[in-house]
């Protein structure tokens, strides 16, 4: 690489140009998280950037808050039980048509994924009026049923990704040595397409822990989640608790991602 | 997908594994939305009215109007800055195409709430944005409550969208096909324009109907940032909805913005890659959004 590429480069240069807008753009992708951290030690009341005095005062309301914990609370609450269903369901839906071929197969995939391309206010309204009726809205059932369906298409991409290097050879000869198929998946499949699984956990919990749309339909005065407390914080009461409950996100979201990697690296060093 | 052709023995369970997800999606989508369907159309008794009024009631067209500007105006800033960025992660070396590709995803994984947020601090009234304009001397320019913050922040968390399908359609291009024109005597503007574009185009196509498609959508943002005076269509819908109690006529809007996605994206899938797009971005985050 090195000598060949450096003679391609004294022919074909990158243009100054390109790597200051190419620098502009990063900056744009990176500029609102970057300032999220700062701006939750600030001292002052409203809010403000770059911020003048230091504190930890909105920490301090944060976890002193009934409000903001409840909410917290309810959001780990959800994220857990919508993940836990939609990779239990996901990854059942993944294993079964993986072994299913013709045009019913893929149409059922595509019908499975179709709440990834559905623009979550449609689907907001919709699942609202039709709660209102079932009595769903403002409850932990609705809130978790409604993740859990947004869970699956994540659930079911990465399972079948991991199911693509998958030989079902393995599953004959484990089935001609007698295992009943379910032993056969727990002990074959299982600890094949357990990346993929885990992968798929990990973004139906995401998934739910920041979903707003279909949340800010479902709140009631009972029952709400954090992102909703953070929406009525901005909209309502211009309360900068936001700035630490965004950073606490940002640092949890940013946790459970590095989850997959520590596990991967444990892995290879093994 | 292709996979190897399981025995026949037993293909009952295989059918029976989908039950439970079909179930939750058939529970918790495709019921509430045959259910908006159906109030849409009056049932029991068959009527259009509430679509016909969509197109006469003066407002919603106008809001459509409204909201397929911005979202032209966002699929352009996310491709006159998408296009050159993608072309960059094809330019250098492996390791810093890794330290690119990473800050593309950097806002799929920041919170919504948390993005929405930091947007209004940095837009609003006084804030650093503004004093940025206003050492270049365009101080007048309000970015909170306005079309231009609603765009700046939109086009922000719809670039990885325009840069994932641009990147992968320009990493397929051979460069020496323009160092063979500049060899011949091409300028570098005409090299690009005659070779580099055609072949980028599919890359493109996709990119620009997929943000143009999600930004149709978008909820959060322009209700935070943007102005009650200037709403976008998703904000029409929410107001039906929980303010005027319109059932049917929200379910009327509803079906429609619903199908206008759903052709879109068909359509884009028909140049390759944005599912496999989707997918990429899913891996790594795609709700908002919205």
């Amino acid at each position: 690489m090195t000598a060949a590429r450096r003679r391609e480069r004294g022919v074909d240069p990158i243009p100054w140009w390109l790597i200051a807008v190419g620098t502009l753009v990063a900056l744009y992708f990176i500029l609102p998280t970057l300032i999220v951290i700062p701006l939750s030690f600030s001292s002052a009341s409203a809010f403000e950037f770059p911020p003048k005095d230091f504190s930890l005062r909105w920490y301090e309301n944060f976890f002193t808050d009934p409000v903001w914990l409840k909410s917290l609370g309810n959001s780990f609450l959800v994220a857990i039980l919508a993940a836990l269903i939609a990779t239990v369901v996901g990854t059942a839906a993944a294993v079964g048509l993986n072994r299913l071929t013709g045009r019913l197969a893929g149409f059922l995939r595509t019908l499975l994924m179709i709440s990834m391309v559905t623009p979550a206010i449609v689907v907001a309204v919709a699942v609202y009026i039709s709660f209102l009726q079932w009595h769903l809205t403002g409850s932990l059932l609705g809130y978790v049923l409604a993740h859990a369906a947004l869970g699956v298409p994540f659930v079911l991409v990465s399972v079948t990704t991991a199911l693509g290097g998958f030989d079902s050879t393995l599953l004959r000869a484990s089935a001609s040595l007698g295992a009943p198929p379910l032993r056969s998946f727990l002990r074959v499949t299982m600890p094949l397409i357990s990346r993929g699984v885990i992968t798929g956990a990990i973004f139906a919990f995401v998934t739910s822990f920041d979903e707003v749309v279909i949340a800010l339909f479902l709140r009631s005065p009972t029952f709400q989640t954090l992102p909703v407390q953070m929406y009525n914080s901005v909209t309502f009461e211009l309360d900068p608790t936001i700035s630490a409950s965004s950073s606490l996100v940002v640092v949890v979201v940013t946790i459970i991602f590095l989850v997959p990697l520590l596990i991967g690296s444990r892995k290879k060093t093994r | 997908m292709t996979t190897t052709p399981r025995p026949r023995r037993a293909p009952r369970p295989s059918w029976l594994l989908l039950v439970p997800a079909l179930a939750l999606l058939a529970g918790i989508l495709l019921v509430p939305l045959g259910q908006s369907l159906l109030r849409s159309i009056g049932a029991p008794e068959f009527t259009l009215e509430h679509y016909a009024s969509l197109f006469t009631d003066g407002v919603t067209l106008t809001v459509l109007g409204r909201t397929a500007m911005t979202a032209v105006i966002v699929t352009a800033v996310a491709f006159l800055l998408g296009y050159p960025y993608a072309y960059l992660m094809t330019r250098v070396g492996p390791r810093l195409r890794g330290v690119l590709l990473v800050i593309v995803l950097i806002p799929f994984w920041t919170s919504v709430m948390a993005r929405n947020y930091a947007w209004i601090v940095l837009l609003q009234r006084g804030g650093p944005v503004q004093s940025v304009f206003e050492f270049f001397g365009a101080g007048d320019i309000v970015f909170q409550g306005s079309v231009v913050g609603v765009t700046i922040a939109m086009s922000q968390v719809l670039l990885p969208f325009m840069v994932l399908p641009l990147f992968s359609s320009l990493g397929g291009i051979d460069r020496k096909l323009l160092l063979a024109a500049r060899g011949l005597g091409s300028s570098p503007l005409m090299a690009f324009w005659k070779i580099y574009w055609p072949l980028s185009r599919g890359g493109v196509v996709s990119g620009l109907i997929l943000v143009f498609t999600l930004s149709l959508g978008f909820y959060v943002t322009p209700a935070l940032l943007g102005s009650p005076q200037q709403s976008l269509i998703a904000q029409l819908l929410a107001q039906r909805t929980t303010q005027l109690l319109d059932f049917a006529g929200a379910g009327a809007l509803g079906i429609l913005v619903l199908v206008i996605t759903l052709v879109l994206v068909a359509w884009a899938n028909r140049f390759g890659g944005t599912i496999s797009a989707i997918g990429v971005a899913s891996t790594s985050r795609t709700k908002e959004t919205r």
